[in-house]
């Protein structure tokens, strides 16, 4: 179970402290899929820092009471003179597991060949995510939090990306983070709306869906 | 409060020490590459240092108030300002290019100077000992006759450099004067560190103030466990494990608050 309590942030600008969001609470239950949906700027990928433990909130607890993933994204946290291999190393170091054995899924995933063993600096944007996407895959967690899949790579690869994801691992829980509630429909279980600092869920899905784009209208 | 087990606390240095092994790792192969001698720059890069220095002080027949061979005292004196010197350059700027990493919950701040200042140690006494053991054999210096003296003020030093280090790096996170300022701070305690003279060769009045500067007490007692008896040596080793544990403190605390700060990109 992961839970929010009381959850606030604030960043210091040199305007004063501004805020994120406070007061959020938030309870993932194992296998629960949750999407939160805000707009450019709500706060989402400070939230799911914040639920990483990658960041610590200004004030309230985060309670993990089970394996959580890094936020995966697309874009990848990249040494970019280390290798692709090296850089798969350094992740499964840090995560205690022998890299020797993930080598060839890797190798098979990322369809990267002889780049696999170039510096990351020499890759395209399309190659960076499929190296990233296959090194997020090698290690497992109850709970994967996913940052804003943007569309890079193909159709061939988006495909291959969720039935690893969401197939293979459809038993664990995962918590999205989108500005489009269409892919949060297409994977969610629950939705919350990230609003003005504010983090609301409705009844239903719809109900969530139908705040976000009365909310999202009234903004524009 | 919550109690912290025994089981807790080990598990925790577990993660910790495998996050530092990590980086270790990764920075060798970030700074080194795998390129010509790759890894032995580690202590080939001190080594020309400390020769070079060595050549030029023998060549100009440097003062140094002593009747000591000037080899010995170029190694004793040059090397202990590499070790102290070089890690707060290691440390000043090192959270900004690892942001990235810091996207994994268990890389906090203090594990990347961790890890950075484990290799700058390392260099730097692999670079001390193997030239050491090369002047010995060659018959350039006498072997010391205190070697447990000499590795206790060399650990002496080595943890004043790791807490200056810890504490310029984790205060340049708040502001850019730190980086500024340092480069001239080093240049200018090179000269005051001991490195280039013995205590007991200057006036009185001099001592008195130099003796402040924590680093000086270490170099004199590595140069009392070089050469003993041939020399009067001044320090007080109690001084300088109150500067160090006062040091080690601050950059604890400051690392803390900045370590909360932190946004990983």
């Amino acid at each position: 179970m992961i839970r929010l309590l009381d959850v606030s942030k604030y960043y210091s600008t040199r305007f004063g402290s501004t805020k994120v969001f406070d007061h959020v609470n938030l309870r993932v239950e194992p296998g629960e899929r949750v999407g939160i949906l805000g707009r450019n700027g709500a706060g989402k990928s400070t939230m799911i820092r914040l639920i990483s433990g990658a960041e610590r909130p200004t004030s309230g607890r985060v309670e993990r009471n089970m394996t959580v993933s890094w936020p995966l994204a697309f874009g990848g946290a990249f040494q970019g003179t280390l290798t692709g291999i090296d850089n798969l190393r350094f992740i499964c170091r840090i995560y205690g597991i022998d890299p020797e054995d993930k080598i060839p899924f890797v190798e098979d995933f990322s369809e990267l060949g002889l780049y696999l063993r170039e510096p990351v600096r020499s890759y395209s944007s399309g190659m960076r995510a499929r190296l990233a996407f296959a090194i997020s895959m090698v290690i497992e967690f109850d709970c994967f939090l996913i940052d804003e899949i943007i569309a890079v790579g193909d159709a061939r690869f988006h495909a291959k990306c969720n039935y690893e994801l969401f197939e293979k691992r459809g038993d664990r829980a995962m918590i999205i983070v989108s500005h489009d509630a269409a892919y949060i429909r297409d994977h969610c279980s629950r939705a919350a709306v990230l609003v003005a600092g504010s983090l609301y869920e409705k009844g239903s899905l719809d109900e969530s869906f139908d705040f976000y784009t009365q909310e999202t209208a009234r903004a524009a | 409060m919550s109690s912290v087990s025994a089981r807790q606390i080990l598990r925790s240095s577990a993660i910790q020490w495998r996050v530092i092994h990590a980086l270790l790792l990764r920075e060798i192969l970030t700074r080194f590459g795998r390129h010509n001698i790759g890894f032995l720059w580690l202590f080939v890069e001190p080594m020309l240092f400390t020769l070079g220095v060595t050549a030029l002080w023998t060549l100009s027949k440097s003062l140094h108030g002593s009747n000591l061979p000037i080899a010995a005292f170029a190694l004793t004196g040059y090397s202990t300002v590499l070790l102290w010197r070089n890690m707060p350059a290691r440390c000043i700027g090192a959270i900004e290019p690892n942001l990235s990493l810091m996207y994994h919950r268990n890389v906090k701040v203090i594990d990347i100077f961790a890890a950075r200042l484990l290799l700058e140690v390392g260099g730097a006494t692999i670079s001390f000992a193997v030239l050491s053991i090369v002047f010995i054999a060659t018959g350039l210096i006498e072997p010391p006759e205190d070697v447990l003296q000499v590795i206790g003020g060399w650990l002496m030093i080595a943890w004043f450099g790791v807490s200056l280090a810890m504490f310029l790096g984790a205060l340049a996170q708040e502001s850019e004067l730190v980086d500024k300022l340092w480069h001239p701070a080093a240049y200018l305690l090179f000269p005051l560190s001991g490195a280039a003279f013995l205590v007991d060769a200057l006036p009185t009045d001099a001592q008195h103030y130099l003796l402040y500067l924590p680093m000086v007490h270490g170099t004199e007692y590595i140069r009392e466990g070089y050469f003993g008896s041939r020399i009067h040596a001044h320090y007080d080793l109690v001084y300088m494990a109150a500067f160090n544990t006062l040091l080690l403190l601050l950059a604890l605390a400051k690392i803390r608050k900045v370590g909360r700060e932190v946004i990983p990109e």
